[in-house]
């Protein structure tokens, strides 16, 4: 079945009202459930319903609006998000479970969370799907406030540092991202009409060719620096692993896995916008520069890390580095490879931060040293952590590998030397991720605290919380091992699409 | 008659002047040192943008500028700078604050920075009316004198006013730009209504666990704990 193509449009059934209706009802209703339980499955059936809305977009696509519109690029963001959220609730359902079993979070507490949640999960879809660059700004800006709110939640002093400084560092980038929007508006001025129309993405590209491109230049360097705070690219990464290591586990997850590709979306929005005016200045260099320097600054703080949390944190920014490298080498064949890095990083690096976090929960500790024997005393748990571990590192069965190597072997096609830098910048990571795995894997188990052992209990729960885990490996095994070729054409519409 | 032809003529000059006040008030911040000085002075930054607002909505004739110009003058120039000196007077913390810069070398990098923003805009903005270029150059300089009152500052309080009066530069930007849809506008309001009450609960909290309100006390920690 050709999914993507002749795609119904109904008037009567739209399903942004479920993508979007749906969270922001979960958000009001959670906040009124103090039942623990009762807050954490209900989460879990609220993702289910928004991914179902998100899954009918396939067979359904709503007609285009000033302020929404769903397009071949956005819906599998959508999607992808919609499906992260809703794994990630489950594994939440298990996690949150267990912590406040172990009473490190209150009643109020968790009915915040729960509500945070779902009004992180509105903010990143309304991103997504809206059709207007000053929504899209809002809807980020709403995202990041969600996030401090959520960081926070343990009210330790690492925990009120973190979140200060990424609300302090990312409030600043969003407000140079509205700058770059508001020049972008004054470059299609003289050309658009009044009115929300001249906010609309789908009416600025018909036209863009014949926008100012001094400005525009200007205006993409704002939008760079500014989207480039949330994605964590280096220079402006520094609220990143704060912010990875004090939340709780699954919003690590989400973050990593759904918001820094959030952010990147609405920089590729506007990438389209300069790529289709010749006058403008070429974006890929810039972006390949920054890509690179993300991809080496990551890897070499990976290898002197000591929490668990902040490693993969830094793997995080090192990826997104790779992204938008592929992203500014442009082409069908490199654009391809960055969009399926994009949905193959989101899914292994959020089953990492599963993995994460019950390892977390088992032994007690985030330090990495303290982290000994895995495989023998949780052997599920351990070898699933070694084979996320192996994916996110680029090992050849998963689909990581696949994407790497696209990105590298487009490169060569285009220019060879900028290849170099990337293969080592990925050799190196490898190096230090493989390095500080069988530390925490292998070796002897020594022993693991009466009380640590307890919480580790719950058969029910730990299923649950395995569940998702292995479901994302099982995806990005699939990926990497045959792309079924309805995706791979759409795959390359998109990549088309990008220019 | 008599009116339009006043606008005809004044139009540009008026808007040119309420902007450059907001600018003076931009260097007003930097120079000072004293918190309740500094809350007064940002008020009245907050209340010259809501007369900007209000110039431009007359000018163009775009009613929905009279919204912004309001919420302007109401919260960031009356309600933000009253929770602010309740929070100064709870929080006992009226004292000068240290600058990580001193006050000479701020100010020279202030004109560095407006004399960079306009030698920026004003040649990439040649298709744009006068009023809209000299307006979008204005409204950088504030967001960047607002960066470099974040960076010189040390205490929480002041770099959460820089971080105000930067995005009061950037509303400047926005009602200036003209036919700029009202859906930003509200929605910058609104984030920073939000963005307020965090403000609030952040400064209890360190409040609650640091004793003070000082960033260095914040930076002890770097995360790394091995």
């Amino acid at each position: 079945m050709e999914f993507f193509e002749g795609v119904l449009v109904s008037e009567i059934y739209n399903p942004l009202f479920l993508i979007l209706g749906i969270p922001l009802a979960g958000t009001i209703i959670l906040a009124c459930i103090s039942n623990r339980h009762y807050a954490a499955w209900f989460n879990v059936i609220i993702s289910l319903i928004t991914l179902n809305g998100a899954v009918s977009l396939l067979v359904i696509r709503p007609l285009e609006t000033m302020l929404f519109f769903i397009d071949d690029f956005n819906i599998y963001l959508v999607i992808l998000t919609a499906f992260v959220g809703f794994t990630t609730a489950l594994f939440s359902a298990a996690y949150i479970g267990r912590e406040s079993k172990a009473r490190r979070l209150s009643l109020n507490q968790l009915r915040f969370y729960h509500s945070m949640y779902q009004a992180f999960l509105f903010t990143m879809l309304l991103a997504l799907t809206a059709n207007n660059i000053g929504v899209i700004w809002v809807a980020i800006e709403a995202a990041t406030l969600t996030t401090v709110l959520i960081v926070s939640l343990y009210r330790t002093r690492e925990a009120i540092e973190a979140a200060w400084k990424y609300f302090i560092l990312c409030s600043v980038g969003i407000g140079l991202a509205l700058f770059g929007t508001i020049l972008i508006y004054l470059s299609a001025q003289p050309i658009m009409c009044d009115g929300v129309a001249a906010l609309a993405w789908t009416q600025m590209i018909k036209r863009a060719e014949i926008f100012q491109p001094e400005l525009m230049n200007l205006a993409f360097v704002f939008l760079l620096v500014g989207y480039g705070t949330k994605i964590g690219l280096v220079p402006l990464h520094a609220w990143l692993p704060d912010a990875h290591a004090e939340g709780p586990t699954p919003i690590s997850a989400i973050l990593s896995g759904l918001l820094l590709n959030v952010a990147l979306y609405a920089l590729l929005r506007f990438k389209m916008l300069i790529n289709s005016n010749t006058y403008a200045l070429q974006p890929g260099y810039l972006m390949i520069g920054i890509g690179c320097s993300s991809i080496f600054v990551a890897a070499f703080m990976l290898y002197r890390r000591g929490d668990i949390k902040r490693l993969f944190a830094y793997s995080s920014i090192e990826h997104m580095g790779i992204i938008i490298f592929a992203f500014g080498i442009g082409g069908t064949l490199a654009n391809f490879a960055g969009l399926l890095h994009m949905a193959m990083h989101s899914l292994v690096k959020s089953a990492i931060f599963f993995a994460v976090g019950l390892i977390t929960q088992a032994t007690g500790t985030k330090r990495i040293n303290d982290i000994r024997g895995l495989t023998v005393t949780h052997p599920i748990l351990g070898w699933a952590f070694v084979i996320a571990v192996l994916a996110i590192a680029g090992m050849p069965p998963m689909g990581i590998f696949m994407s790497e190597f696209l990105i590298i072997s487009s490169t060569f096609t285009r220019n060879a030397w900028l290849a170099i830098p990337v293969i080592l910048g990925i050799l190196t990571a490898f190096g230090a991720l493989i390095m500080r795995l069988q530390g925490m894997v292998f070796g002897n188990p020594g022993h693991l605290s009466p009380k640590s052992e307890r919480t580790y209990q719950g058969r029910f729960l730990r299923s649950i919380g395995l569940a998702p885990l292995i479901m994302h490996l099982v995806l990005v095994l699939i990926v990497g091992v045959y792309l079924p070729k309805s995706l791979v054409i759409w795959f390359q519409s998109v990549a088309k699409l990008l220019g | 008659m008599i009116l339009s032809k006043f606008f005809e003529n004044y139009a540009y000059d008026v808007a040119h002047l309420i902007g450059a006040v907001v600018l003076m008030m931009s260097f007003g911040l930097l120079y000072q040192c004293r918190m309740t000085a500094v809350i007064r002075i940002y008020s009245f930054q907050a209340m010259v943008l809501a007369l900007a607002a209000a110039w431009q909505a007359l000018i163009q004739s775009a009613p929905h500028l009279y919204a912004s110009s309001l919420i302007a003058l109401f919260f960031k120039g009356i309600a933000v700078p009253f929770v602010l000196s309740w929070l100064v007077r709870r929080l006992g913390i009226h004292r000068t604050i240290e600058t990580a810069l001193g006050i000479g070398p701020t100010m020279i990098v202030g004109v560095a920075l407006v004399a960079l923003s306009i030698v920026l805009l004003l040649p990439v903005t040649t298709l744009s009316t006068a009023m809209t270029r000299e307006n979008i150059a204005l409204a950088m300089s504030v967001v960047l004198l607002g960066f470099l009152m974040m960076i010189t500052r040390r205490n929480a309080v002041m770099q959460v006013i820089g971080f105000m009066s930067l995005e009061n530069g950037l509303i400047l930007a926005a009602v200036g730009a003209k036919g700029m849809p009202l859906v930003v506008e509200i929605s910058i309001a609104f984030s920073v209504l939000v963005a307020m009450v965090l403000f609030g609960i952040f400064f209890f909290r360190i409040r609650e666990r640091f004793d003070s309100l000082d960033i260095t006390y914040l930076e002890t920690f770097r995360g790394e704990r091995r």
